[in-house]
């Protein structure tokens, strides 16, 4: 998101998800949609198998949306800024660029320019294992189309250079002027049913509702007027990725944690686990005793999603509404509720009739849910920005103006992964998700259908590495990096390249996050979860 | 432009060109039967229900796949047409297990009819589709009994080998639309129609089991089956599931936010449905957001705060919990400063909760210490 905003103002998904199906181009990197994003792969799928689009797939893994690209390309894992520069560099070369986009609408291209010109076809071919002539060959097929999208997700952010991987994504799109228009734009697939919601609502340590930074003065004075106290901190304060080495050392005491499972989730789990150990006082808010909430000292029961009214904001920036199906179990509450009792009883009174209520306040505070209220969504949700309650949301962002002004281009060179495999660690280890489960597994995990399908741990590994490994299909593999090891069960797949192993996060007993490593991207501070050196043997 | 008009049952109708028959009569609320026609797929005028009559033409014309032109005269429910649709009816009848109140089967007796049926299906109950089958509807309308034909034997075995989908080829009527959603809607390509003539099959692979082929149990084509052929494998063990209260929500799994309804029974999710009018999702669901609603009735929920005390958990009241919470807070702030403590709102959670975490964070702790797990 870091690297949307810094290009254009804005860090969220630029196009809506229908304009999908109206792109010539879709290049897909990063994004293993067809199991991440099921129902939006049907977009890519229909414009590709009905439509007449074209279709580009970027991945170190041969994945499923792999079978329906006109060109697949495997690069290795972590380059992603050469080959996206070694595009520019052809593009430019060319003279296929959109020469008028990139005079009236941004600034910065000379530098980038500057930048891509020693991102020669064999240079780029050196450090990603694309072939030159496919740099060319996709530079062309994504210039020449009318509109082209471009849609990503963690494959592209979880790096150490995440913030400039997305912001290389962000100089081609603007290269080639494919932002503000129906099927085209920058498009990052948001992993979570509310990972949006969370960011605009002010779930962020830098700003408040609506991205206005905790560093401004009239914003914070604002707030403190609107909630009659004083003294909001001007301080930016810290991620959750360095919340956990605070905790360690010591300057944070306590945590409050709803509805997360951070110790499956975070990087280097045993670290993560020592950083927990150090807290004096653990607060968990959950449905489930997940793996987080056992370290607690006091665990609070919350309603789940078909027991909630309120809304949740898809990764098209769309607010739709959720509604209780069913009570809950015993004694659970509503997450807000549960925030507002102990607010009411640490001395500042909090206290809504309903969750609608909540959203009243929340449009008064965040000038781009301005407009939305549970009426208006009742049957289709609203694009923010929605500024006031005549206005119609914004499904397409960018057309005419970026937020910023003019898109700012940046020139951003080839840095590689934080750690990369050697001698004692000779293969580079890869996280996701799999179809079939969701993040932790706190919640598919409950399910015996899902399980009977997926119902382990795995690796998937190439036949040339499973046979120099003597490893067979089904075996029990054990797998360690620098920082832990995990058993996993040998899957042989030809959607993997020598030299690189795919392991799924969503298993507790053996997670894979033992061995990922925490390196952060400096700016966005997301771990590098798609890269580390890791060694297998039979277990 | 002249405007291009068409008459339907005596309305005079405007259409864009293009348009089919079917298309123009639902525009203006028409209803002509169809079992074949998906919305969002390509018209195959396959089970011949949708037929009508056009003045001058002769024969009967499917509407799905007609294109209307200027000034022809249609009639969707003349005594040729309903003829036609009785005839349908009555084979689609006798091609299988359709055993609900509406058939009575030709030859044989009422009560041994049920019998097969039960010991083909493994089942007690009438047709699992019961209350929500096109046939069914469409038989009751036009008084079909399914008795005018010899009842055919279905060659092939029920599969339930998978945890999700029984197919139950008895009561498929082969109409293809679980085809063409898997094709055309999802896109998954694990469902074509196999063999040919009596023998016609929907088949997956090379006629697998769905458990075998590369289906990823998306459910699109039970969301699409207008009969019982295709149905939840759980939902229909339990007793009158027909009779449950739908609500509308959005998904709590990835960020789509598919548009869902959760069917209620009993203050139990016992099925979910896709909302088939709603972008972004038009009635598709993926496996995980049709079939991964046990979590929301395990017994391992939690229902009641939790204080852990010598290392072990007690249960307690709200009061002494959130005392317990709130006079802590208070205590690491005064000792420690505001930034001594930090908050994890919630990538899951509504934006109402993420709202009042963020102004907790801020105006009561007084810290900026608050993230979620976005970048996890």
């Amino acid at each position: 998101m870091a690297g949307l905003a810094a290009a254009f103002g804005s860090g969220a998904m630029t196009n809506p998800i229908r304009d999908i199906e109206k792109a010539d181009v879709i290049l897909a990197t990063g994004t293993n949609t067809t199991e991440n994003h099921p129902v939006l792969s049907s977009y890519v799928k229909r414009a590709v198998t009905l439509g007449e689009a074209k279709l580009i797939v970027i991945d170190p893994r041969r994945i499923e949306l792999a079978e329906f690209a006109d060109i697949y390309i495997q690069q290795k894992l972590g380059t992603d800024v050469a080959w996206i520069n070694g595009l520019m560099h052809v593009i430019i070369k060319e003279d296929l660029h959109d020469k008028t986009f990139v005079a009236d609408r941004t600034q910065g291209f000379e530098e980038v320019k500057q930048m891509v010109e020693k991102f020669t076809p064999d240079y780029v071919e050196e450090i990603t294992g694309i072939a030159a002539e496919d740099i060319e060959e996709t530079a062309r097929l994504y210039a020449k189309a009318g509109v082209a999208s471009i849609l990503y997700c963690m494959g592209i952010t979880q790096h150490t250079t995440g913030t400039d991987n997305v912001k290389s994504l962000a100089n081609l799109a603007m290269l080639c002027g494919n932002l503000g228009v129906e099927g085209g734009g920058v498009n990052p697939l948001r992993g979570q049913n509310n990972v949006q919601g969370a960011c605009d609502l002010g779930g962020l340590p830098n700003v408040f509702t609506a991205y206005q930074s905790v560093t401004d003065d009239s914003a914070r004075k604002t707030l403190e007027n609107k909630w009659d106290i004083s003294g909001l901190s001007s301080k930016v304060g810290l991620t959750a990725t360095e919340m956990i080495p605070a905790a360690h050392d010591g300057t944070i005491k306590a945590f409050y944690i709803m509805g997360e499972n951070p110790l499956v989730s975070d990087p280097d789990l045993a670290h993560a686990k020592a950083g927990f150990d150090n807290l004096d006082f653990i607060v968990v808010q959950d449905m489930f005793l997940t793996e987080t909430a056992q370290l607690a000292d006091v665990v609070l029961p919350a309603r789940c999603f078909a027991e909630k009214d309120g809304t949740f904001s898809n990764t098209e920036r769309k607010v739709q509404r959720i509604r209780e199906a069913v009570t809950p179990p015993g004694e659970a509450k509503y997450d807000w509720e549960i925030t507002c009792e102990i607010a009411t009883r640490m001395g500042y009174a909090m206290s809504y009739e309903n969750s609608e209520e909540i959203m009243k306040e929340i449009a008064q505070v965040t000038p781009s849910y301005g407009g939305i209220s549970y009426e208006r969504i009742e049957k289709e949700g609203l694009h923010w920005p929605c500024l006031d309650e005549n206005h119609p949301g914004t499904p397409r962002l960018h057309v005419g103006q970026f937020p910023k002004g003019r898109g700012q281009f940046h020139a951003i060179d080839y840095i590689a992964p934080n750690e990369l495999p050697d001698d004692d660690y000779p293969l580079a280890l890869t996280t996701g998700r799999i179809l079939y489960h969701y993040h932790t597994g706190t919640m598919t995990r409950k399910s015996e259908g899902l399980n009977e399908i997926a119902p382990e741990n795995f690796i998937e590994i190439s036949a040339v590495d499973a046979s120099n490994l003597g490893l067979s299909e089904n075996d029990m593999a054990k797998v360690s990096s620098r920082r832990g090891q995990v058993k996993a069960n040998v899957v042989v797949s030809l959607k993997m390249n020598a030299g690189t192993v795919f392991m799924p996060f969503h298993f507790a007993e053996n997670a894979a996050n033992n061995l990922t490593n925490p390196a952060l991207d400096p700016v966005a501070k997301i771990p590098e979860f798609k890269v580390c050196a890791i060694k297998v043997e039979k277990a | 432009m002249s405007e291009q008009k068409i008459t339907i049952n005596g309305s005079l109708l405007a259409f864009e060109p293009g348009q089919s028959i079917l298309e123009i009569a639902e525009e203006n609320g028409i209803d002509i039967p169809k079992l074949c026609h998906l919305k969002g797929a390509k018209p195959t005028g396959a089970c011949r229900m949708c037929l009508v009559e056009v003045d001058g033409w002769g024969g009967l014309s499917a509407s799905c796949v007609t294109p209307a032109a200027d000034g022809l005269v249609v009639h969707t429910e003349s005594t040729k047409v309903i003829e036609s649709r009785k005839n349908t009816l009555e084979l689609l009848m006798a091609s299988g297990n359709h055993n609900c109140a509406i058939g009575t089967p030709g030859g044989s007796n009422w009560e041994e009819f049920q019998e097969k049926a039960h010991e083909y299906d493994k089942g007690a109950n009438l047709c699992p589709a019961w209350g929500d089958c096109m046939l069914q509807t469409y038989a009751y309308r036009y008084q079909v009994k399914g008795d005018m034909f010899a009842k055919s034997e279905c060659p092939y075995p029920l599969e339930d080998t998978n945890p999700f989908i029984t197919r139950d080829f008895s009561r498929c009527i082969l109409c293809g639309r679980c085809v063409q959603a898997c094709n055309e809607i999802q896109v998954n390509r694990a469902l074509s129609i196999g063999k040919r003539g009596s023998d016609a099959k929907v088949i997956t692979g090379i006629d697998t089991t769905l458990a075998d082929s590369n289906c990823v149990f998306c459910g699109e084509c039970i969301q699409v089956c207008p009969v019982g052929a295709l149905v939840e494998k759980d939902v229909v063990k339990i007793k009158d599931h027909w009779i449950n209260d739908k609500v509308r929500t959005t998904c709590s799994y990835c960020g789509v936010g598919c548009q869902l309804n959760l069917h209620v029974k009993d203050n139990k999710v016992i099925k979910v449905t896709g909302v088939e009018d709603a972008a972004p999702n038009y009635g598709s669901l993926c496996v995980k957001g049709r079939y991964g609603f046990d979590f929301i009735s395990s017994p391992e929920r939690l229902t009641k705060p939790l204080i852990k005390k010598d290392g072990e958990f007690i249960e307690s009241s709200w009061d002494e919990a959130l005392d317990l919470v709130s006079n802590k807070f208070n205590e690491i702030k005064k000792e420690h400063g505001a930034d001594a403590l930090g908050v994890f709102t919630s990538a899951r959670i509504t934006n109402e909760e993420n709202y009042i975490a963020h102004k907790f964070t801020r105006a009561v702790l007084k810290t900026n210490n608050i993230d979620h797990c976005a970048r996890l």
